[in-house]
């Protein structure tokens, strides 16, 4: 396989020269984001589907066997329907922000390693690159809300923005946190630092565990998901920030929040359940048995447990109420993070740091 | 003429364009906008300059929190426009002197007039971590000022929130401890009976 990949590079180099380096690099982006998108697709099915059972139904089974075609019907429905913008409204700002909203959720995918050494860009500051993304995506449903010129989108984004800020700290204390574990801030040596002779008991989810709950449902919050969808409550505000978006701009808010799923998926995955890395590395049997699986195959397995979880989430808990939502940020998250900073901090200077 | 030197000067010609936009625009949201995105460019600068640290805290911090709730409050005032730009021309000469001055202080900081444009910047190793010699600097020799500018941020935000707290007293809140703790039985009571009544126990139930 690597063998292969050198004959190619090397072949590439002598045909373009170079130009070669923009075309390989836009070949690794399609490798990454082409999944991705397709990933997407599946997963509103697999939300459709899990749904449906939880639900004691079918869920869609209609198009295609098993309902599999169902995602290309809808965005083939989605690309054939008109694109409406209202009279009033900004309409630079108004087809901007589906792109806005849509451009950070790939682009933060750029440091994502999915097995060692398979990522685009092997960046030093890492952890950094990705929350400074994730925090773009805001911008997105807040200039949506406001060229919208419509009251629920605009209260829809205000809602959002005002939440994104408050749950952006306990991410990023919580990351902190793990920068502190792993002592680097590139996400391919935080893997790596997880890795150990004891398989998943060496994996920061142990010392770190209310570092990686408060992650984890930081991120269902910032990535709007039920129960924290206060930014589109269809029982207040309509749909909130995306009301006045039909067509292709809805399609791409979707595309953007399930996009940013899977990347909180993966990033729970990386920063604490050791991405790639085999959880029974090391047992007696089970270890040498499963060391031949790929670790692609492991990173994706991890993740799957991760949207399965945003899917249960969604069919289990009734929405929160907006004040509910502030205080579980604040007067929770934030003091929680803030004090296992320390604690942590404290806690590797001593010998009983054991990760 | 190198890959680095042009996008230098298209990240600077975005953040030059961008800040004049951001005093010329009528409207005060595209305003906010056309800062952020004179803070994005000036970040693509800064990580041309290999000072990934300080670029990516810049969109983190000014972008991600700093400048949305900018838009928060530009988005809810009511602002009169015309109110806004009375005395934009009376008051410009004076800003651009300010301006020049400041301009001034920069170069003369930074070394001088006669290096302009023969400043190098430093290349580093490939194994060279800015983010980790900025700790090492800020936790070493720089600690006090740190120090002292964390604490001046502290009490910035404590008189913040002491200015604005205050307590209604008919403000109704709900204890949120109380409703945690709440068991079931606190809420519901389970009668148990008999799902079906003995035929013959009341007349009335075998009248049908």
């Amino acid at each position: 396989m690597m063998e292969l990949l050198q004959i190619l590079q090397q072949a590439g180099q002598d045909l373009l020269g170079p130009a070669w380096l923009p075309v390989w690099t836009i070949v690794k982006i399609m490798v990454i984001v082409l999944p991705i998108m397709g990933g997407v697709a599946y997963l509103t099915l697999a939300e459709r589907k899990v749904l449906g059972w939880m639900q004691v139904r079918p869920g869609p089974n209609r198009v295609g066997y098993w309902g599999l075609l169902q995602p290309i019907a809808d965005g083939i429905k989605l690309l054939m329907k008109e694109v409406i913008i209202p009279e009033k409204s900004n309409k630079f700002l108004f087809l901007a922000a589906p792109v806005l909203a849509l451009a950070p959720a790939l682009a933060a995918w750029a440091v994502i390693p999915f097995f060692d050494g398979g990522a685009l860009a092997n960046v030093n500051a890492g952890l950094l690159y990705i929350l400074a993304m994730t925090s773009l995506g805001v911008y997105g449903i807040i200039i949506a809300g406001w060229a919208s010129n419509s009251k629920y989108a605009f209260l829809g984004a205000l809602r959002s923005s005002a939440q994104i800020v408050s749950y952006e700290l306990a991410m990023g204390f919580a990351l902190v946190c793990v920068l502190l574990a792993a002592q680097s801030m590139n996400l391919g040596d935080i893997v790596r630092g997880q890795q150990s002779e004891y398989g998943l008991l060496g994996w920061y989810f142990i010392p770190l565990f209310p570092m990686f709950v408060v992650y984890f449902l930081a991120g269902v919050a910032e990535t709007n998901r039920a129960p924290f969808d206060l930014a589109e409550d269809e029982s207040a505000i309509v749909a909130g920030f995306h009301t006045e978006y039909s067509g292709m701009g809805f399609a791409l808010f979707f595309l953007a929040e399930y996009a940013n799923m899977i990347l909180i998926a993966a990033l729970t995955s990386v920063m604490f359940l050791g991405g790639w890395l085999n959880p029974f590395h090391g047992w007696p049997l089970i270890g040498g048995l499963t060391d031949a699986v790929p670790g692609l195959l492991w990173m994706l397995g991890k993740m799957s447990i991760f949207l399965f979880l945003f899917l249960w989430f969604r069919a289990t808990f009734p929405r929160y109420r907006y004040d509910q939502l502030m205080r579980l940020g604040w007067k929770v998250f934030i003091p929680l993070t803030l004090i296992w900073v320390v604690v942590v901090a404290a806690w590797m200077q001593t010998p009983l740091w054991v990760w | 003429m190198n890959f680095e030197t042009i996008l230098f000067y298209i990240f600077a010609a975005l953040t030059v364009l961008a800040a004049l936009r951001v005093i010329t625009a009528r409207n005060p949201m595209h305003a906010v906008l056309f800062l952020v995105l004179a803070f994005i460019s000036s970040s693509g600068i800064w990580l041309l300059l290999e000072a990934e640290f300080l670029a990516m805290t810049l969109v983190l911090v000014y972008v991600g929190a700093v400048m949305v709730l900018f838009l928060f409050v530009v988005m809810m005032l009511d602002i009169n426009l015309e109110r806004l730009r009375e005395g934009f021309w009376r008051w410009l000469p004076f800003g651009a002197v300010l301006a020049g001055l400041m301009v001034f202080q920069m170069v003369w900081v930074l070394g001088g007039i006669d290096s302009i444009g023969g400043i190098e910047a430093v290349k580093h190793a490939a194994d060279y971590s800015n983010t980790k010699e900025l700790g090492r600097l800020i936790y070493t020799d720089y600690v006090y000022a740190f120090e002292l500018a964390a604490v001046l941020l502290l009490i910035a935000m404590v008189a913040a929130i002491a200015l604005t707290l205050r307590r209604r007293k008919d403000a109704r809140s709900q204890n949120v401890g109380d409703q945690v703790a709440v068991k079931r039985d606190d809420r519901v009571r389970i009668v148990k009976m008999q799902s079906e009544k003995p035929v013959g126990g009341h007349p009335s139930a075998s009248k049908e």
